[in-house]
This record gives C-alpha cells, structure tokens and sequence, in this order.
C-alpha cells in the first residue's frame, strides 16, 4: 500500500515569525506527486489564511512540483509565510529550461507520452503559475535546472 | 444537490466511499488535462473525466472538488482508491460519455438547487 500521509504537523503562524519549511520532491516519481502541493495547502489552511489565498497558493505549487517531477532529477519547494505574503520557491536539478519565453507560451509542451497518458503535458502548467501569483519570477541555467519563484500577497 | 442523490440519479457505482456523501454539490467541470482542471474548475464542483491515474485526487483535493466521476465505464487505478481514502475524495463511476453525463449532471444541477 502507498503511502500517502501528510507531512504536516501543527502549525502556529504568528504574524512575528516568518514560518519556513522546505519539501524534498523526487524526479520522475509520479507516485508521490502532489503530497507537496496537498501537504503546503493543508499548512496554508490551519494558518486560517483566507480561501482565496489558499487556492492561488495550491494552484502554483502544484504546477511547480508536477514540473520537477515530470521534466527534472530532482527539486526542492520551499515555502516561506510572513505578515505580507507567501512566498513558493521550486529549485531543481535537471536539464533547465532552454527557451523560457517558448515554454512561458500556452499550448507549447516537450512532454512525453507517458507523461501525457496521464492527463499532464497540456502546455498550461506555468501560465497557470504566471496568471495565478502576484508576482512571478523565473530562470534557469541549461544543464543545471530551474529556479522558479511565486510570491502570493496575503492582503 | 449531493453526491447521494447524483449516484440515485443516474446510476452510479461508488467505487470509493469516502469524504462527504451529503456534501453539496455547486457545479462541475468535464476536462482530461490536469492543468485546465487545476485553472478553471472551482470548488464544490463534481469533476467528469476518463483520468483513472492516482493523481486525479491531487486535483480534487487541492480543488475542494465534491467529489469525481469517472465515464465510460473507466475504473479507477487502485492506488487511486487508496488515495481517495486518505484524501477524503468520493469516486464513482458511470456508463455514459463524458458528453451524456455532462448533460445529466448540467439538467440535474439546473432543476434542484
Ligand atoms: N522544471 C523544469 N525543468 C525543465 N523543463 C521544464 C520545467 N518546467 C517546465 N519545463 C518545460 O516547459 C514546458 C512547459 O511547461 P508547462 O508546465 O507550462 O506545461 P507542461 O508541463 O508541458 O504541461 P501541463 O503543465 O499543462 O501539464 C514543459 O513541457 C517543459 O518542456
Ligand atoms: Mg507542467
């Protein structure tokens, strides 16, 4: 049987206290995939941040962590929650991400048909993470991996 | 509407029990690709798919989907059932096209509010 527990524990978001956590996610693993984005939802949730929030935040880290999976070796997320904001950040090792501006494009996809046979490779992943964070950041450098970064304001 | 009566409706088997059976349900969305499932679906929606893979209650949960159906006879994967359980997502199943059921889920949401 898989297991597929929560890595949460309890959580006390004091406004003083920046909270940090960082998440291991594993390349090509697609068994455990989403147990980051469910785990950093469920975190946001008990915090008690506004619903809207939470989806925004969900959405992103999702696609992010569905994209180490399916295109790198190997990636941290990490999440960092202060007064103002939620801040994502998904760091991977991999091949990086040659042309952004082309895979920035909705519609444009390198994923294989495997990847596809399970409902992944629409082209959308990261226009999602563009239309839903705040502020958006990404780089990459070929042969190294890719560095994304999603800020999302708490209001 | 809930997940009770919508099984009653339209003869649907319940392949994983779990979650909130009376839990109302506000709207659906039919859609195979995760990534415009993730965008447009909102919460409380029944999501219809012929996705059987584990990773469909990722989507719904982080959705706060009420729960999905499955067309065309498509059964889940076990690791999905397993997941479902943990996740608290219901799942059914149905004979008709996504196309069929769509329309029955669209007239039935439409009538009984
Ligand atoms: N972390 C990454 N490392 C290397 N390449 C990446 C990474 N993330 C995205 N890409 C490249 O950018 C393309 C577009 O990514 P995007 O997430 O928008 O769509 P997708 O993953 O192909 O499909 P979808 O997300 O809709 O399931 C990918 O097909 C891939 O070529
Ligand atoms: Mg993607």
């Amino acid at each position: 049987m898989v297991v597929w527990k929560k890595l949460i524990t309890p959580v006390d978001a004091t406004d003083k206290t920046p909270y940090q956590r960082s998440f291991y996610v594993e390349g090509g693993n697609f068994t455990y995939a989403g147990i980051v984005s469910t785990s950093i939802k469920s975190i946001l949730k008990q915090m008690g941040l506004p619903a809207d929030v939470v989806r925004k935040a969900a959405i992103v880290s999702y696609e992010s962590e569905i994209n180490i999976v399916s295109y790198a070796k190997k990636g941290v997320i990490k999440l960092t929650v202060d007064s103002q904001t939620i801040q994502i950040e998904a760091i991977d090792e991999g091949p990086g991400i040659p042309n952004i501006d082309l895979a920035m494009q909705e519609g444009y996809s390198t994923a294989d048909q495997k990847i596809r046979e399970m409902g992944f490779g629409a082209g959308m992943g990261l226009c999602n993470i563009k239309n839903y964070s705040d502020t958006f950041n990404i780089s990459s450098e070929i042969g190294k991996g890719a560095f994304l970064k999603m800020i999302i304001d708490r209001h | 509407m809930n997940i009770e009566t919508i099984i009653k409706e339209l003869n649907l088997k319940l392949r994983s029990a779990t979650g909130d059976l009376k839990k109302n349900i506000s709207g659906g969305y039919t859609g195979d690709l995760l990534s415009d499932v993730m965008a447009n679906s909102h919460e409380g929606d029944i999501w219809i798919t012929r996705q059987v893979h584990q990773n469909i209650v990722a989507v719904a949960s982080l959705k706060d989907h009420a729960g999905i159906i499955l067309i065309n006879s498509c059964e889940p994967a076990k690791d999905t059932l397993e997941r479902a359980a943990q996740e608290n997502i219901p799942i059914m199943v149905s004979d008709l096209s996504a196309f069929e059921l769509s329309g029955k889920v669209y007239d039935l949401l439409a009538k009984k509010d």
